[in-house]
């Protein structure tokens, strides 16, 4: 295994651990303010029981994010320097900002966790609602950064050196809207989604359990309707990858070649090496009209950039084709809880409809680390598109395997201990 | 000249030392953890657990704002160090996961006495590792083996172990890694001693905090001896620098007044004294570095962002802070008050 395979394994590792966490943080504080918020509108206890148990198993899930990602700020340099060294005077400033953020969440956190019978109801609610808020600008904050480093704007370079820096324009590249769009919806589907599942498969087993009849309505209220916008958000997304960077929207559609009026793949075997997509089921024109809203548009295939300019095709299309087919679940899925709703059929009474959300449960975040790859693994051969390689980013320390086999042991056993304490604390009662 | 790198280094201080005095003492809490005895073992851990409980997240953030500082306002020094002090570092962030995680496994995940201990102990050791690593990575940045290091890394000819693994590992830094984890510990001791709910516990921490002030003392003097060979630049800085006298009377004189203070039971004086004394030495070094974020070659100057990163880096630091400072106070408000 060579030092930079290693590097980026922990580093993918890494992140990958990191953002299940992360969109938890973001989402089951929204989660836990709701259930309070009914609490205090009804008086019915059963809402502060949830409130309480969401809130046990946020701190659990909280504590492994922010290690996690204390982690992470400092591997950036232990892995990276280099891309630190060029890279830190613009992504600094939105860190910066996310370390405050993310302060406050923490702050909050431990009022909300600890301050239950500190303090009045609805400061209580209200230190529950800032958690939520500032844990949304964080996500934005550490967005922004990768959406700098898939578009970087605000640098300017004379060949190799760096002239000149505006982290504020770096901040607002043309990727960051979208992004970070994609990403506060997809916390909040994933999330939503995890919980829903968890508590219908509960109700499976205990139909008349209130707690988890009322936990079940509001898990659905936070992911039914981000599941249903994230298809939006996700073409929205796309045209802005189809706009900016052309070889990742050619990884991930396997297209190889340029041609107006692109055929949608779904599926499909990508090979490198005969530059040609197999067994995809083809819509004629379907990709220019996704990705330029006109059924005769130009779309760059692969083929058009020298070979080392390519990411590892296969990994970003798979890795794409699972992310949109467990959206679409989900958001079919969402769509189904609509209609059920509008028909004044109670989602807890059908088996079926409990079962598909019960089956869901993991959809969103697998869905998270399939997107994740395709931002990632798509930019490569870049760390900053276009201006800094990851194979230059790279620490010059040799001997890159020993701390990445210790990270993936380390991050093995906690995600199986997470389980087994999650496990617990759904288990307490049903 | 005090100019915009010098404002961004004064600021990234003033957050590490904000980590001393809260991350730090969090730590020293795991030390005690594990160093409970006696007929209330368990009382000691659990007002351990409960001061730290509402806390040590947020404390821990200093530490993730101080080095987002470092990377943003001195991008080479960040870059710098993380190479040579990869193996340190890491040691240290294994030392962060397992003390956060332990800690929040004890409280939510164990129903047995059995599984309960196992989590404290892994909480203890992730307490010791981390600031003994923290210190080792000050040590070898104050003693000029960072720098120099990064100098021999552009020769071929260099090992692994000259780049990567001597300048952390030797008498001074290892002193210095003690030097921390012992500091820690004693303010751990003092606060421990000053929120305890009942004063049988509060002597059991007096004690303990007396023992580690004679541990820091020693440290201290065998720290101060070693730096003369191994740092020599800081170590006459020390003595002879401009700040040198005034700071190193107040140092002592807090660390006098925290041992009377905690003789005669007057923990509020003991505590604000302990905090003077670990913040003295703080600045102390930093001072003694100075100009150098990583020396003997690296000035902060040279190290330094470009300006227009800089002012937006104090801007937001202080926008921060204006949210940050009210907020931390709320927090403390809402836990002070509650010897339960």
């Amino acid at each position: 295994m060579t030092d930079l395979f290693a590097a980026r394994a922990q580093m993918a590792l890494s992140l990958g651990f990191h953002i299940v966490f992360a969109e938890i943080g973001i989402a089951m504080p929204v989660l836990m303010v709701l259930a309070e918020w009914r609490w205090i509108k009804t008086g019915d206890d059963v809402y502060r029981q949830l409130a309480r148990r969401w809130a046990k198993g946020t701190a659990v899930l909280f504590a492994v994010g922010a290690v996690s990602g204390t982690v992470l700020s400092f591997e950036l340099g232990l892995l990276w320097p280099t891309f630190m060294r060029f890279a830190g005077p613009i992504i600094g400033i939105p860190f910066s900002l996310e370390g405050f953020a993310f302060f406050t969440e923490a702050i909050f956190l431990g009022v909300y966790l600890y301050g239950w019978d500190k303090i009045s109801r609805r400061a209580h609610w209200v230190a529950g609602v800032i958690v939520a808020a500032s844990g949304a600008a964080s996500a934005v904050f550490v967005v922004m950064v990768n959406a700098w480093m898939n578009t970087p704007t605000g640098i300017t370079m004379d060949g190799a050196r760096v002239m000149a820096v505006d982290p504020i324009a770096g901040m607002f590249n043309p990727s960051t809207v979208q992004q970070a769009i994609h990403m506060l919806i997809a916390a909040y589907a994933a999330t939503g989604f995890a919980v829903a599942g968890i508590h219908a498969a509960i109700l499976l087993k205990a139909p008349q359990s209130a707690l988890h009849l009322r936990a079940l309505t509001l898990a659905l209220i936070i992911g039914v309707p981000a599941a249903i916008m994230q298809p939006v958000s996700g073409d929205l997304s796309a045209r802005v990858v189809a706009r900016w960077q052309p070889v990742k929207l050619a990884a991930l559609e396997g297209d190889f070649t340029t041609m107006r009026g692109a055929p949608l793949r779904i599926g499909g075997w990508p090979s490198e090496a005969e530059s040609r997509t197999r067994y995809a089921l083809e819509i004629p024109r379907g990709l220019s009209l996704l990705a330029f809203h006109d059924p005769n548009a130009e779309v760059k295939g692969l083929s058009d950039y020298a070979r080392d300019l390519w990411p590892p095709v296969a990994p970003v299309h798979i890795a794409f084709q699972l992310m949109v087919a467990l959206g679409t679940a989900m958001a079919l899925i969402g769509v189904w809880v609509v209609v059920a709703t509008i028909r004044k059929r109670p989602v807890a009474e059908s088996r079926l409809l409990l079962r598909a959300i019960a089956l869901a449960t993991p959809f969103g975040f697998i869905a998270t680390e399939a997107g994740w790859t395709v931002t990632e693994v798509g930019r490569q051969p870049w760390v900053v598109n276009g201006l800094v390689r990851t194979a230059d980013a790279v620490t010059p320390m040799p001997g890159l395997v020993y701390p990445m086999t210790v990270f993936t042991l380390l991050y093995i056993g906690l995600a199986a201990v997470v389980v087994v304490v999650m496990k617990s604390i759904v288990g307490e009662t049903t | 000249v005090i100019g915009l790198p010098e404002i961004v280094a004064v600021l990234m201080l003033v957050a590490l030392n904000a980590y001393a005095l809260t991350g730090g003492a969090d730590f020293g809490g795991g030390v005690w953890d594990l160093g409970a005895s006696g007929e209330r073992k368990e009382a000691q851990r659990a007002h351990i657990a409960h001061s730290l409980a509402p806390i040590w997240e947020a404390n821990h953030v200093w530490l993730i704002v101080m080095v987002v500082m470092l990377f943003t306002g001195f991008p080479a020094g960040f870059s710098t160090i993380a190479i040579v002090l990869h193996i340190p570092l890491a040691a240290m962030l294994i030392g962060i996961v397992l003390r956060g995680s332990a800690f929040i496994f004890r409280s939510y995940g164990s129903t047995t006495a059995g599984a309960r201990r196992r989590w404290g102990v892994i909480f203890a050791a992730g307490s010791i590792v981390t600031p003994l690593f923290l210190g080792m990575v000050v040590g070898a940045l104050a003693s000029g083996a960072v720098g120099e290091a990064s100098l021999r890394n552009a020769d071929p000819s260099a090992s692994f172990v000259q780049v990567y693994v001597a300048p952390w590992v030797g008498a001074f830094p290892i002193v210095i890694g003690l030097f921390a984890l012992a500091l820690f510990a004693f303010l751990a001791a003092v606060y421990l001693a000053y929120n305890a709910p009942e004063a049988a516990l509060a002597e059991d921490f007096r004690r303990r905090a007396l023992a580690a002030a004679a541990v820091v003392f020693v440290l201290a003097v065998r720290s101060f001896f070693l730096s003369f060979g191994h740092a020599p630049r800081v170590a006459s800085a020390m003595m002879h620098g401009w700040f040198a006298i005034p700071l190193q009377i107040g140092t002592g004189v807090a660390a006098v007044t925290a041992i009377l203070a905690l003789r005669r039971r007057r923990y509020g004086v003991a505590r604000a004294a302990a905090g003077a004394q670990v913040s003295g030495i703080l600045w102390g070094w930093a001072l003694a570095q100075y100009p150098f974020i990583v020396p003997p070659g690296l000035s902060i100057r040279a190290a330094a962002a470009p300006a227009r990163t800089l002012e937006l880096l104090v801007i937001g630091l202080a926008a921060g802070a204006a949210v940050l400072i009210p907020s931390l106070r709320y927090l403390l408000r809402v836990f002070a008050s509650s010897p339960t």
